[in-house]
């Protein structure tokens, strides 16, 4: 069964053939079938290798297809390889399993969109890519699956490209990503300088025996790898494209912006979890961004108006998490998240795409309000999403993940209390914006009339979406009830276990901290934008608060600095440049042969005689010379 | 017989011949003087290549006066045949008139 793996990848990008070039001549109804069709029909390829990868394991614990060899350059000949072993497998799941859905959905909300097949095209492309990212058996294939995820997400960015603010965002999120990506391909280069090879097993099995532990060039490499990271996910330094990108349609945010694309970058360093593992100070640096993101972002989500703005902040927050529990080498953990937190993102970012479309394409929060009774099934999908994003205790899933990294943010070897008290704050904050964001969402008066109720198309896929935000937390429980590892079990045919300190075994007390704080964070909500709403105001009086609000607002004014440090120079030495420096020196040669030219065109004066006397004066400077020498 | 002039004097009356040729050129207005002086500047270095002959005892320079001789002839068929073009197309032989071809 595992021969079918290349047909996975494939279909989407046979859609998106067809669909680009011959879109316009498909009727609507085929273009949804082709576009959503190909994508769930990869999810159920997937199912199948999925239940035989499971039932029947490879020996080797990995299976590996060629298709056939790229090309060939000396000793270099990257193949087209596909590869697939258990973190692989999860990554598959989750593209192509959420990826239909979000088909599916999207098949009844762009239904009146004019670029119905162009729509379809580009998200099959980018499914294509992510799955060929994923699958990638070397880094060159990856960083193609790379760089085709990157050019998807500003196509998709600037989908609806008559409004020049959103082919803005496009550019912002395309040019920033791209600051990684060359550290990323920096970082190629160094590998393959280094062993020859870019062949991802090969590469690992190699790295610990030419590197010793914290060999300076593992440093590097890690870190350069670490930089290409941060910028598909949206990482401190490189996170500001992230809020902006919601500029594209909600199926899009929820496909590129929760559920896949910028995970790659967890992706990445998981794959390459030797060459982190060999540098404990690049190890350290993934922790503290992660960390440091987390609360950032957190805090930027508790401002912000625009639903769709305080979900982009909220993933940057929560992959900050990811990035925490790699940093601190709870690699299962990480990974585990990244499922959780794609399905309840998607199912978010979905159900909010269909409150804006009911409220007439209304993304203020402050003007929604009222919609519990109005829109039930939306409101209890977007529940059970925002319960699992606060991590609600015990019943939502995304409790398991999240309490998983917050203890071994303390408990693991190359965990910090610091850490942890960081992320245990973010939690709190997490569970304030949720709560804050559905009050003003859910409950309250009504403020804006619903224009149409959401269809059967885009419902179903919410609906199962919750169901996993729900149950799919059980299937890792922590040690201290049920201790139920199906998920890390897997895992740990790819990734190392978590070594933790010796003398640790009080998760209890932990789990009690985290409930605490996410409850904490519901109940602070629920007083200011409930019960009080007049502290709010009261809040509003004082200046520093209001001085607070506005940086949270601007994202802890990273586009003003980044605005001052590089847009603003770039511009200005554009400015001078205006006429190229270098065009000067050619400009010059024209110049000088266009002076010559008219400084000795008198003596063309058409007058014969003048031109016998240059002739017999030539002919007497010639013979004087002659003689005179 | 021998000859007593020198060839130096020989030579001086070429060279003389020479530039009253090029003189007529640069000097005369009119295109039939300015081809008969370009007759005599070939003639006169005619005169030079036989007299050099002869003081080399050389049959060169008298070869060398035959093929300007063919030549003159040639130049002048062309450049009469000029000339008469130039008098239908202008009406004139007065080389200042004719300054077309400046730049």
């Amino acid at each position: 069964m595992n021969n079918l793996l290349w047909l996975v990848p494939t279909l989407p990008l046979v859609s998106f053939l067809i669909l680009a070039l011959a879109g316009k001549h498909v009727s609507r109804v085929w273009v949804a079938i082709i576009g959503a069709g190909s994508v769930s029909l990869s999810a159920i390829i997937t199912l199948i290798i999925g239940i035989s990868f499971l039932s029947l394991p490879p020996a080797t614990g990995n299976y590996s297809q060629t298709l056939w060899t790229w090309m060939q350059v000396g000793g270099f000949n990257p193949k087209i390889t596909l590869f697939l072993d258990a973190l692989s497998l999860i990554f598959v799941f989750v593209i192509t399993f959420i990826g239909a859905l979000i088909h599916i959905y999207s098949v009844g909300f762009m239904a009146d969109d004019k670029d119905y097949s162009r729509f379809f095209a580009c998200m099959n492309l980018f499914v294509f890519s992510m799955l060929l990212l994923v699958l990638a058996d070397n880094l060159l294939l990856l960083y193609l699956g790379w760089e085709g995820v990157g050019l998807c997400s500003y196509l998709l960015i600037g989908f609806w490209y008559e409004n020049p603010a959103n082919g803005y965002a496009a550019r912002k999120a395309f040019i920033i990503t791209r600051v990684g990506d060359t550290a990323m391909a920096i970082g190629l280069f160094v590998i393959f300088y280094q062993f020859g090879t870019l062949v991802i097993p090969d590469v690992l099995a190699k790295a610990p025996i030419l590197w010793h532990q914290g060999a300076y060039m593992a440093t590097i490499t890690a870190l350069l790898l670490l930089a290409g990271g941060v910028g598909k996910s949206a990482q401190l330094p490189l996170q500001t494209w992230l809020p902006d990108a919601m500029a594209g349609p909600s199926p899009v945010s929820a496909l590129i912006h929760a559920a896949t694309m910028v995970t790659a970058g967890v992706y990445l360093i998981a794959r390459m979890h030797v060459i982190f593992q060999l540098s404990p100070i690049a190890q350290m640096i993934v922790a503290v961004i992660g960390t440091a993101t987390l609360f950032i972002a957190g805090l930027s989500a508790l401002t912000q108006y625009d639903i769709k703005r305080v979900l982009a902040y909220s993933t940057i927050s929560q992959i900050g998490y990811m990035f925490l529990a790699l940093g601190v080498g709870a690699w299962t953990a990480a990974i585990f998240h990244f499922v959780i937190h794609a399905f309840f993102k998607a199912l978010l970012f979905l159900a909010a795409g269909a409150v804006i479309e009911a409220l007439h394409h209304e993304h203020n929060m402050f003007k929604m309000g009222g919609l519990k009774n109005k829109l039930p099934v939306i409101f209890w999908t977007f529940l059970v999403g925002s319960a699992s994003l606060a991590a609600l205790p015990l019943i939502s899933a995304g409790f398991y993940s999240k309490d998983q990294i917050l203890w071994y943010a303390w408990a693991s070897q190359s965990g910090n209390p610091l850490l942890w008290f960081i992320a245990l704050l973010g939690a709190f904050i997490t569970a304030l914006y949720t709560t804050r964001m559905m009050i003003l969402v859910f409950w309250g008066e009504a403020k804006t009339a619903i224009g149409h109720h959401p269809g059967k198309l885009m419902t179903v896929p919410l609906i199962i979406l919750a169901f996993f935000s729900l149950f799919a937390g059980f299937i890792e429980l922590p040690h201290n009830f049920g201790h139920f590892t199906l998920f890390s079990n897997l895992l740990h045919q790819v990734l190392p276990e978590t070594v933790l300190k010796a003398g640790i075994n009080t998760e209890l007390q932990f789990q009690v901290l985290a409930s605490l704080s996410t409850f904490g964070g519901i109940y602070l909500a629920y007083i200011f934008y409930y019960k009080q709403p007049q502290r709010i105001e009261k809040l509003k009086q004082s200046g520093f608060a209001m001085n607070l609000y506005f940086f949270w607002f601007s994202g802890w004014g990273f586009d003003k600095l980044y605005n001052v440090l590089i847009v603003k120079p770039i511009v200005f030495i554009a400015n001078i440049n205006k006429n190229d420096v270098v065009d000067k020196l050619y400009q010059g040669i024209t110049f000088v042969t266009i002076r010559l030219y008219q400084s000795l065109s008198f003596t063309q004066s058409g007058s014969l005689r003048w031109y016998v006397m240059g002739l017999v004066i030539g002919a007497i400077i010639i013979l004087s010379i002659q003689i005179m020498l | 017989m021998k000859s007593s002039i020198s060839i130096e004097m020989v030579m001086l009356l070429a060279g003389l011949l020479f530039v009253l040729g090029i003189a007529g050129v640069i000097i005369r207005k009119n295109i039939i003087f300015m081809l008969l002086s370009v007759e005599v500047m070939l003639n006169a270095s005619g005169l030079a290549f036989v007299a050099a002959g002869s003081r080399w005892a050389q049959p060169d320079g008298q070869v060398m006066f035959i093929f300007i001789l063919a030549m003159a002839a040639a130049e002048v068929s062309i450049g009469l045949a000029l000339i008469l073009q130039i008098y239908h197309q202008h009406k004139s032989l007065d080389i200042d008139k004719l300054k077309e071809m400046k730049g």
